[in-house]
């Protein structure tokens, strides 16, 4: 928490999103969901309220089912970390067009700042690399999150995972909608899917 | 050391009857943790040039993998083996949640001539715990059924938006032998 140079999450969220033309992007359980409605509602955004530990495996599906559409999921250090396994299961499967990016703010803000593994023991960078994912970064400025955020559309040479260190700064909440089967049905309808 | 009973030329054609069922209905996405009792029907899946099969390091992978699935408009099916059902308790919430095509074949363990005790509790409450998150259960308990069961799980849970789990009993499947 007194670690000097964390980036602003908000910040990091809106340059992965910036230039996202047709990209799918995922929110994990938590703030990371806020920070891509706090970017700017899209149809193309999949926001988690729930599932923790889900959101990488969401993305792998969906990357595996539609291989030319870059897919993102963004998530927080306690997310992954419940979903860890599932880094295994991507590195197997090593879907091209998917990308993971960590918001490791090295605590569970939603649940009163606790401190999560990452604080003091688990290196989220060197498990995704162990697991097979080659393209694993440990990202600590904004010129990095740019170059990440431009590799996202390589649908070619991922998977890719990028662990970015951000300040646990609560902020005010930017809520997007709760409603799942709303989320999910706006997105594949914007992909070109029609309802059953 | 432990072996099914079956011996290669008594293999039973069930799994192929499940293959086919999941061929008709297109089905592209089939997360698995193993069990031997899926091993045929796992073996099919990765010999398919349709179908990928995609193991998991435990089951609640897999239902979240689905939800992914069929955002991208693909269909999948969920196999584990009833121990693993507990562990997708949590995120078999996404189901109602999300309304996406959820099938899964659950191999039975605790049940019917079960020699390890440690298998009896969960398998003992597989069925309940479906009930309980609002997954509707289908049971095959011999082979003649299989093809109409999966027929109607896939039915259900793909053109209804059912949430379905085909318990394969172990009856069907045969008892675990054990041997030294």
């Amino acid at each position: 928490m007194s670690k000097a140079n964390l980036l602003d999450r908000r910040q990091v969220v809106s340059t992965l999103l910036a230039n996202r033309k047709d990209a799918v992007a995922i929110g994990g359980l938590g703030a990371s969901t806020n920070d891509m409605c706090a970017a700017g509602d899209h149809a193309r955004n999949f926001y988690l309220w729930g599932g923790m530990g889900g959101a990488a495996m969401i993305g792998l599906g969906l990357a595996l089912a539609q291989p030319q559409l870059p897919v993102l999921v963004i998530t927080g250090d306690g997310e992954m970390l419940m979903g860890m396994g599932s880094l295994a299961t991507i590195g197997l499967q090593k879907p091209p067009n998917l990308s993971i990016a960590v918001l490791d703010n090295e605590a569970y803000g939603e649940t009163g700042g606790q401190t999560s593994h990452t604080s003091a023991a688990a290196d989220l960078v060197g498990i995704a690399r162990a697991c097979g994912i080659e393209d694993s970064r440990a990202v600590t400025t904004m010129a990095e999150v740019e170059a990440f955020a431009d590799t996202v559309h390589d649908v070619s040479a991922g998977p890719r995972f990028a662990n970015v260190k951000i300040d646990s700064a609560g902020l005010e909440r930017i809520l997007p909608s709760r409603d799942g089967t709303y989320i999910l049905n706006r997105l594949r309808r914007d992909l070109g899917f029609q309802p059953i | 050391m432990h072996a099914r009973a079956d011996a290669p030329d008594t293999a039973p054609t069930w799994p192929d009857d499940i293959f086919a069922a999941l061929q008709r209905f297109d089905v592209r996405q089939v997360p698995y943790v193993p069990d031997a009792g899926h091993s045929k029907l796992i073996q099919h899946v990765l010999e398919s040039p349709t179908m990928r099969g995609i193991p998991l390091t435990t089951e609640e992978e897999g239902v979240a993998l689905l939800a992914g699935a069929w955002t991208g408009g693909q269909r999948g099916v969920l196999l584990m083996q009833s121990s693993g059902v507990g562990n997708c308790i949590n995120m078999l919430s996404l189901i109602p949640i999300l309304r996406f095509p959820f099938l899964t074949l659950v191999t039975m363990r605790g049940e019917w001539g079960e020699f390890n005790p440690w298998q009896v509790p969960m398998g003992s409450t597989t069925q309940g715990v479906f009930e309980l998150s609002g997954v509707k259960v289908l049971r095959a308990s011999n082979a003649a059924e299989v093809p109409a069961v999966l027929e109607a799980a896939a039915s259900q849970a793909y053109n209804a938006l059912t949430p379905t789990a085909v318990l394969l009993s172990q009856r069907l499947i045969g008892a675990k032998v054990f041997t030294k």
